[in-house]
């Protein structure tokens, strides 16, 4: 598979007060089209370093990294992330949290009933057809990622940047929006590039798991291919000898090989 | 009876720490159904009864030192008097001796002049220090420095440059309101949470939708607050501005009447600035409310 997103030797060091601080080591990862690639890793392990790097919101200090052919210099509208709050304008309704989003991307092409169609479909795409006009404080938690996700799907980005997504969720809002995700990047062949710190997660939604080993200097540790067909059913999987084998071998590292010393 | 399961409704469990013991069982009272229902006040009255009793001992007490004292005007006298005042409002006989009406408006129009010239400069002001690191640096001296002033202390410079009272008095009003609007539009700019500006790059929107979808309406709570203190300075000062500049005002009709020795008037003036000020934070607050989004 050809390498859609590709980073190359990414060092991100920051400078803090008692020096600099070596946050990620030697990067190197490539993600094909249309596959689905999770990060995971103890919290403070510069996982979500690595995704506002591919974002766009950090640049690295050094290396180089390359989606669809065109080297990434800043944040871009080619990127859908979804973040782990939301991050809703509360002063806007779901549709126009979504319609800032389309406007942007497609306002210069497109008629004012094009682009409110593609709000439209976007809310649709998260079932959330008939909430349009709710606002941010008056939908759940749960709703609320639905429309951070629309918003970036709207967009029609060559990836899609998911910042530990249902982190804040409670288990099964989660997991219900994790099937849903699946759906929906089934149904787009979206490229996912996704940050979690949930084994289960990991594993049931990616093709690959990239788990990065600890700070100081944290580089990837070990990266695992999940070789589960799609469709994929959580509760067929459940008793999966192989589904199981993936979650121990990523616990494994996790608890094993990267225990933090201080935690 | 009725009265405690009332009191203990109303009252959130924080406000006060009751014993273990007395906490259980103030909490099974409130958890079963209060037994007289029918028995209850209705929700108005007991939120009506507290204000009524605190004006009532209010005017009570100004009758008792009116009463002791023979140059105080008691509220009976005010009352007759402030009926005069209010029945022909806006009447004009010269400069110096018009209705209540053309001085309240008067003393409005200028407050709102310098006010509105306050938002105008203080307002953008202030978002431009709340954006940048530089000007916040420059300006915090300064600011820092002149923001203690009193008000009145600027009224001769005022004088000084206008070579008039009335541009004078709106300069004061002008100086002593911009304060709060800087400050507050800056720190509500400083305080726009990293999400929304994130959203922002990512969706690389352009420097005016930032501005208009994300700063303004952001920053918007912290500036209502700075305009509704900026008002209420401008509504204090503006009564001592107005003593000193003279011209037709409220302030200069307190000084007038003062020197009238008509110490009703001065009271009704009183009544009419605590009235007016009232009305206007209300209808800022009102404005306010309208701009909060959770």
């Amino acid at each position: 598979m050809d390498k859609y997103l590709s980073i190359e030797h990414v060092d991100m060091v920051f400078d803090t007060r008692k020096g600099p601080f070596t946050a990620l080591a030697d990067i190197n990862l490539g993600v094909g089209q249309g596959e689905f690639v999770s990060l995971i890793g103890h919290s403070g392990c510069g996982k979500s370093t690595l995704l506002n790097l591919v974002a766009g919101l950090l640049k690295p200090t050094s290396g180089a990294m390359i989606l669809a052919t065109r080297e990434i210099a800043g944040p871009g509208p080619d990127r859908g992330v979804v973040f782990q709050n939301h991050s809703l304008l509360p002063w806007l309704s779901c549709f126009d949290n979504v319609h800032l989003a389309v406007e942007r991307v497609f306002g210069e092409g497109e008629s004012r009933a094009e682009l409110k169609a593609r709000t439209r479909r976007a809310l649709e795409l998260v079932h959330l057809g008939d909430a349009e006009s709710k606002f941010p404080h008056e939908i759940s938690g749960g709703m609320k990622q639905r429309v951070g996700i629309a918003r970036a799907l709207s967009m029609e980005p060559n990836m899609l940047l998911l910042d530990e997504p249902f982190g804040a969720l409670d288990a099964l809002t989660r997991a219900h929006l994790q099937d849903e995700l699946m759906r929906i990047v089934a149904a787009t062949g979206s490229t996912v590039l996704m940050v979690t710190h949930d084994v289960d997660e990991a594993v049931l939604l990616s093709d690959r798991v990239v788990m990065l080993s600890n700070r100081p200097a944290a580089g990837i540790g070990e990266v695992l291919d999940i070789d589960l067909a799609r469709p994929r059913e959580r509760l067929a999987l459940a008793a999966h000898p192989r589904y199981l084998h993936y979650r121990k071998t990523v616990l494994q590292f996790l608890y094993q090989k990267q225990m933090r010393v201080a935690a | 009876m009725s009265a405690v399961a009332k009191t203990i409704k109303r009252e959130p469990f924080e406000n006060y720490a009751p014993s273990p013991v007395r906490k259980a069982a103030l909490e099974a009272k409130a958890a079963e159904p209060p037994p007289y229902i029918r028995a209850r006040a209705p929700e108005w009255l007991s939120r009506v009864i507290g204000p009524v009793i605190g004006i009532a001992l209010f005017i009570g007490l100004w009758a008792l030192l009116a009463a002791s004292s023979p140059n105080l005007p008691g509220p009976a006298k005010t009352w007759v008097s402030a009926v005069q005042v209010f029945g022909d409002p806006f009447y004009r006989k010269g400069p110096n001796d018009q209705g209540i009406g053309w001085n309240v408006l008067n003393s409005l129009s200028r407050v709102g002049i310098g006010f509105g010239l306050a938002a105008l400069i203080g307002i953008p002001l202030g978002f431009m220090v709340g954006r940048f690191r530089f000007l916040s640096d420059m300006s915090a001296p300064i600011i820092s420095l002149l923001r203690p002033v009193s008000p009145l202390a600027w009224l001769p410079i005022g004088l000084l440059v206008f070579k008039a009272a009335n541009p004078a008095a709106i300069w004061v009003i002008f100086i002593s309101s911009i304060w709060p609007m800087i400050i507050n539009t800056a720190a509500g700019v400083r305080q726009v949470p990293q999400d929304y500006l994130n959203v922002a790059r990512v969706l690389n929107l352009s420097e005016w939708k930032v501005f208009t979808r994300i700063l303004f309406p952001a920053v918007l709570p912290y500036m209502m607050t700075g305009v509704r203190l900026a008002m209420g300075v401008a509504w204090l000062v503006i009564v001592a501005a107005e003593m000193l500049t003279g011209g037709v005002g409220i302030g200069f009709w307190v000084w007038d009447e003062w020197n009238n020795l008509n110490v009703e008037h001065i009271i009704i003036a009183i009544f009419t600035v605590g009235v007016i000020g009232l009305l206007l934070e209300q209808l800022l607050l009102l404005v306010a409310r309208r701009f909060e989004y959770e």
